[in-house]
C-alpha cells in the first residue's frame, strides 16, 4: 500500500534529520524547513521513511496509508 | 418539508433591514418578528437538512463550503461518537477591510440567533456559542446581551447561548484558533486533523458556521429553498453581504444577488483602476478584467479570485497598489501566528522586500536589483506550508498585487511613484501582538 509522508508544521523546528535521513522526499528550505514531497512514497524508500520519521526530534512527522 | 408556498422571491434585502426603514428598529425583538414571523423549529432532528441542500447553501465566511454537508457530518460523528455536539456562531470577521458581520449582527442580530438555535436543532447540540470580535464603532456586544434576554423573555430560545469575543488578531476567526480560544487557549490556529466536524470543543463534534450563513439559515427555514434560489445563480444561489469600499474609504454593507456585476457594486471602472477582491487574503485585479466579472466564483475563477467573504474595494487614482500592499503584508506578517517555520520565516522576509520596492530602494540606484524575484521565489515556497491558509492567502496577494502593479513597480524602479496623497488608504489595525497576551 502507498504511503505519504507529513509534517506538522507546528511542532517541526527545522532540525533537519528527516532531510539528511530520505533526500529523495524531503529537502530543506532557505530556512532549514523541510519541504516534504506530497506525491505517495515511491517503493523501495519505506525503511529510510520510518527511519526519518523516528529521528524527527519534535515527532513532527508522520507516514500515513494514502 | 417546508410548505414553500411563498415560492421564489426576488426583493432584496432580505437580511439588513429595508432602506425605508425609517424607526431603526429592526434589531427589536418584536420589530424582528412582525418582520420574519415565529422561528419554525421542526422539532426532529436533520430534517432542516434536506431543505438546506435544497437552497444550495454555502458559507458566507469565505469558504463557500456548502452548509448541509458540515451539517451532516456533525450529526453523523454526534451518532458514531454518542456525543452531543457544539455550534458555534462565527461573528469575528478578521479581515480589516470587512464589516459585514459587524453590521448583521447590529442590525439583524435575532436572525443570526435564530439561525443558531435551528442549526443546533438539526445536529442535536445542546450548546451555542456566539463569538464576535470585540466591538469595532458599534458596541455589539451589549446588543447581543439585550437581545438575548428579549429572547429569554418570549421564551424562544431552546439551546442556552453563551457569548464569546475574539481577541483583535487577523487570525481569530480561522476554525481551529477559535476552537482554540473557547478551550481556553490563546486564538492560534491547531494544526488538522481531525475534522472539528468530528472533534472540536472539548472533543466534541462541533458546527461552527459564520454569522450571516445562520441568517440564511433561518430565512430557509421559513421560507424554503425555492424562494432562497429567487436570487443569486443556479451554481452559487442566493444573496449575501457584500463590504464595499471607494474612493471615501468608508465601508458601505449591501446585500446583493450572487452573480451580480461587479461595476453594479462599485460604479464604472476604467481600465487603470485596480479593485481588490475578497480582502487581504484576497486578489488583486485590473479595472479591464474586473468590469468583465461578476460576484460569483464560477466568473472569478477565470481570473483565479474568490468571492470570498464579498470584500470589494477600488483603489482610488490618487494612491500607489505597491505602497498599499506593501503596507498590508507588513501586517500580515506581524499578524502571523508564528507557528510554522515557512511563514515565521517567509511573511516577514516578503513584507520587507515589498518595503523596499514600494520605498523605490532598488533597481538601478538601489542596492538589490534582486528583490523582485526574492519576493516571487519566497512566495511559491511558503505558500501550502503553514497549519492554516495565512501564507497561501498572503502570497495570493502580493503575487496578484505584483501582476496588477507591474508599470508601478518598473515606475518605482526609476524612483518614482503615482501617489499623490501619503495616507494609507487600505484599512490597517493600529496595535500589532506584542505578547502572547495578545492571543487571549
Amino acid at each position: 500500500m502507498a504511503e505519504k509522508l507529513l509534517v506538522n508544521p507546528i511542532d517541526c523546528e527545522g532540525h533537519g534529520a528527516c532531510a539528511e535521513l530520505l533526500p529523495e522526499a524531503i529537502t530543506m528550505d532557505e530556512w532549514g524547513f523541510p519541504i516534504v514531497d506530497p506525491r505517495p512514497l515511491p517503493p523501495g524508500l519505506e525503511r529510510n521513511a520510518r527511519a526519518a520519521v523516528s529521528a524527527c526530534p519534535t515527532l513532527a512527522l508522520r507516514l500515513l496509508r494514502s | 418539508m417546508t410548505q414553500d408556498t411563498t415560492g421564489a422571491a426576488t426583493e432584496l434585502p432580505r437580511l439588513l433591514p429595508p432602506p425605508e426603514d425609517k424607526n431603526r428598529n429592526a434589531h427589536d425583538w418584536y420589530a424582528h418578528t412582525d418582520r420574519y414571523g415565529r422561528l419554525p423549529y421542526r422539532e426532529r432532528q436533520g430534517t432542516l437538512i434536506a431543505d438546506v441542500e435544497a437552497a444550495g447553501l454555502t458559507g458566507r465566511g469565505g469558504a463557500a463550503f456548502p452548509v448541509h454537508r458540515k451539517l451532516q457530518a456533525v450529526l453523523e460523528a454526534a451518532d458514531k461518537r454518542r456525543r452531543t455536539p457544539v455550534v458555534i456562531a462565527n461573528g469575528a470577521e478578521s479581515e480589516p477591510a470587512s464589516d459585514k458581520d459587524a453590521t448583521l449582527l447590529w442590525l439583524s442580530p435575532h436572525l443570526v440567533l435564530d439561525g443558531l438555535q435551528l442549526a443546533a436543532e438539526a445536529v442535536g447540540a445542546d450548546t451555542a456559542i456566539l463569538y464576535t470580535h470585540v466591538n469595532r464603532g458599534h458596541d455589539v456586544g451589549a446588543r447581543l446581551r439585550e437581545a438575548l434576554q428579549a429572547r429569554q423573555a418570549a421564551g424562544v430560545d431552546r439551546v442556552p447561548v453563551q457569548l464569546a469575543t475574539a481577541p483583535a488578531r487577523f487570525l481569530a476567526g480561522q476554525e481551529t484558533a477559535l476552537i482554540n480560544h473557547l478551550s481556553g487557549g490563546p486564538a492560534i490556529p491547531t494544526f488538522m486533523p481531525p475534522r472539528i466536524t468530528e472533534r472540536g470543543l472539548h472533543g466534541v463534534p462541533t458546527l461552527v458556521q459564520n454569522a450571516e450563513t445562520l441568517a440564511h439559515l433561518a430565512l430557509i427555514a421559513r421560507r424554503g429553498p425555492r424562494w432562497f434560489r429567487g436570487v443569486g445563480t443556479v451554481d452559487e444561489p442566493g444573496s449575501m453581504l457584500a463590504t464595499v469600499r471607494r474612493a471615501d474609504g468608508k465601508p458601505r454593507i449591501s446585500e446583493v444577488p450572487l452573480g451580480i456585476p461587479l461595476q453594479d457594486l462599485v460604479g464604472e471602472l476604467g481600465q487603470d483602476r485596480a479593485v481588490l477582491l475578497g480582502g487581504y487574503h484576497g486578489t488583486w485585479l485590473t479595472g479591464s478584467e474586473a468590469r468583465k466579472l461578476t460576484l460569483d466564483n464560477r466568473s472569478l475563477a477565470a481570473v483565479q479570485a474568490k468571492v470570498g467573504a464579498g470584500i470589494v474595494i477600488t483603489l482610488p487614482p490618487d494612491r500607489c497598489g505597491l505602497v498599499e500592499t506593501a503596507n498590508v503584508v507588513r501586517y500580515l506578517a506581524l499578524e502571523s501566528a508564528g507557528q510554522c517555520g515557512p511563514c515565521l520565516n517567509g511573511l516577514p522576509r516578503i513584507a520587507a522586500a515589498l518595503a523596499e520596492i514600494a520605498g523605490g530602494r532598488f533597481g538601478k540606484h538601489g542596492t538589490r536589483p534582486q528583490v523582485l524575484a526574492d519576493v516571487q521565489r519566497w512566495s511559491g515556497l511558503v505558500a501550502g506550508r503553514g497549519a492554516c491558509h495565512h501564507p497561501d492567502g498572503t502570497t495570493r496577494f502580493v503575487r496578484s498585487a505584483l501582476r496588477v502593479f507591474a508599470a508601478e513597480v518598473d515606475r518605482h524602479q526609476r524612483g518614482r511613484c503615482s501617489a499623490t496623497v501619503r495616507q494609507p488608504f487600505l484599512p490597517i489595525p493600529k496595535d500589532a501582538a506584542r505578547t502572547e497576551e495578545d492571543w487571549i
